[in-house]
């Protein structure tokens, strides 16, 4: 396929947003008379045009079921969803396909570890840590866990800035932790917690840790490797792939020792009515027909960001960061929540007098698409205090002018409620 | 249809009926957890009638103009048409109210620009939902889960 973004190559210059842009067909809309300045990227990112023609073209021309029929189509199927396993554990410097496991996304990642791992091998006084900045499909899971066997679910302390409270962190790890699960980055708060030292800890009680990469792999180079975790999710919608997909990483050693998730075909090697012997790893854990099409997406969401190059992304959205703080910092009556040294491009601000959800609907009218809400963090909103939040998160395709937007939209939202 | 017209904004700032009553005969707590609103309504009830009606609590400003003008539309009248225009309320956020309904509505009307903000249909109804609740003394409700006054 003749595919120019594909043979774009990174470099250390700057990005050059302006010929990003045109790759996302998207960012054309206009909204309410209005071009739209998508600032929603931490809820779902936009597809450029090579991972749609991706897509479509597998719907075209290669779509059949993967690892069955002797024909053709199921065997191009199946190649090209085994080259997006490859181009993944790659893109993640994984030792092996096998720790690459599809799932329908981080959810579906960290349901399968609590029941897979947890619910083999925790037992009642067992403890599962997590921090404060969870998302919910990081606090769920564990807790359903920790009521079917009696384990006991902690939650490391977060400071005023929004960083988790290492002290504490230290003073709460011990024989009886058998768990670890930690979010990379806050998708609340936009955090960047300091995973490679806390696994560091974990390590020396021999405690199995998953991170969610959700708001991570979209956003910075990741090398599992070195991050050294033994579990780690994210999506395929929030880095540029469509929705239905996700990654589920997981060493081999824990893999093979685990139960299957679920039942059904292509996780099985033989099935009687008395006995059924499992399949090897990933295809233990990918029963059923898999979202191929997603699947094969992804792999070229993965070329697409490699070919700009994840610390350019990560520099850019560092430069919108740092210049959507200071814009915001002179609203008189706006409080940025979360001030941590070290956030991705994720900002979440209340304005006083001012209802998140009213500001994100006014926003609306001037064609900013910001969340409002608690952002599937409620824990997190109670512990600032707030119910809700207005949250601009930025990506690749986003640019100086998207802030001063938002900024325009935020002056006009106080002279109404003035 | 700008939502956030004048009356909205006024309403927003100048809440009316505000605060609590120091002999409510029913009250209910109104939750909405997806936004965080959350508001508390007191009834004084005689005879049948609404004799008085205050509402407090933290809210968008949606909500909190819905909340206030509410008060003044039912201030003083008898639990059934109360019930009947929550009723007429909810029909046209919905955009499913009909010309004798929009008599019955009038100032109310101001609301009828929400049946195309999906997601803010909840904020407007909340405090309709909530004087329901208090009066069939249900003391809290939430416009998630069972009982959710839009999926019914």
């Amino acid at each position: 396929m003749n595919d120019p973004t594909i043979f774009r190559k990174p470099n250390n210059r700057k990005l050059d947003v302006s010929e990003i842009r045109k790759d996302f067909p998207i960012l054309q809309t206009s909204v309410k008379g209005n071009p739209l300045v998508y600032l929603d990227n931490a809820a779902s990112s936009h597809m450029p045009q090579c991972v749609i023609d991706r897509i479509s073209e597998y719907h075209l021309s290669e779509h059949s079921n993967i690892h069955r029929a002797v024909h053709k189509l199921s065997e191009e199927a199946t190649a090209k969803f085994e080259e997006s396993r490859t181009i993944v554990k790659e893109f993640l410097n994984a030792r092996d396909e096998k720790e690459i496991i599809f799932t329908r996304g981080t959810t579906g990642g960290i349901n399968l570890v609590a029941k897979s791992y947890g619910e083999k091998f925790l037992r009642e006084g067992d403890e599962v840590l997590i921090s404060h900045l969870e998302h919910h499909s990081n606090i769920v899971p564990w807790q359903m866990l920790c009521q079917k066997v009696g384990a006991e679910l902690k939650v490391i302390p977060v400071t005023q800035e929004g960083e988790v409270d290492l002290e504490e962190y230290k003073s709460m790890l011990s024989t009886k932790t058998k768990f670890l699960s930690l979010t990379h980055v806050s998708n609340a708060l936009g955090t960047v917690l300091p995973i490679k030292t806390m696994i560091k800890e974990a390590r020396s009680y021999g405690i199995p840790v998953l991170v969610d990469g959700a708001q991570g792999v979209p956003h910075m180079t990741i090398d599992l490797r070195d991050i050294d975790c033994d579990f780690y999710v994210f999506s395929g919608h929030k880095m540029c792939g469509p929705s239905g997909v996700g990654v589920l990483y997981g060493k081999e050693e824990l893999l093979n020792k685990m139960d299957p998730y679920e039942g059904g075909g292509d996780m099985i090697l033989s099935v009687t009515f008395e006995k059924t012997l499992y399949n090897k790893i990933p295809y233990k854990f990918e029963a059923g027909t898999p979202p191929i099409a997603q699947a094969i997406g992804l792999g070229r969401a993965v070329n697409y960001l490699q070919s700009i190059g994840l610390n350019q992304i990560n520099q850019h959205e560092k430069e919108l960061l740092a210049y959507a703080t200071k814009r915001l910092d002179e609203i008189s009556g706006l409080t940025i929540i979360g001030r941590s040294k070290h956030k991705a491009g994720v900002i979440s601000f209340v304005m006083d007098g001012v209802h998140p959800h009213d500001v994100g609907t006014l926003l609306n009218d001037k064609g900013v698409a910001v969340r409002t809400g608690h952002h599937c963090a409620q824990p997190t909103m109670q512990r600032f205090g707030v119910p809700a939040t207005t949250r601009a998160s930025f990506y690749l395709y986003n640019t100086i002018s998207d802030i001063d937007q938002l900024i325009n939209g935020i002056h006009s939202i106080k002279k109404i409620f003035d | 249809m700008n939502l956030y017209q004048e009356v909205i904004l006024d309403h927003n700032k100048k809440p009316r009926n505000w605060g609590t009553l120091s002999n409510p005969t029913h009250q209910a707590e109104g939750l909405n957890p997806l936004c965080g609103d959350r508001i508390w309504l007191m009834l004084e009830v005689m005879d049948e009638s609404i004799v008085d009606i205050a509402v407090d609590g933290e809210s968008c400003a949606i909500c909190k103009a819905s909340a206030s003008m509410m008060t003044l539309s039912v201030k003083g009248k008898p639990l059934k048409l109360a019930e009947e225009l929550t009723s007429v309320f909810r029909k046209m956020v919905l955009g499913e109210h009909n010309e004798s309904d929009e008599s019955q509505l009038g100032r109310l009307k101001i609301f009828q620009g929400i049946k195309d903000l999906p997601s803010r249909v909840k904020c407007a109804v909340l405090p309709w939902h909530t004087l329901q609740a208090a009066v069939n003394s249900q003391g809290r409700i939430s416009t998630e889960g069972s009982d959710d006054p839009i999926s019914s």
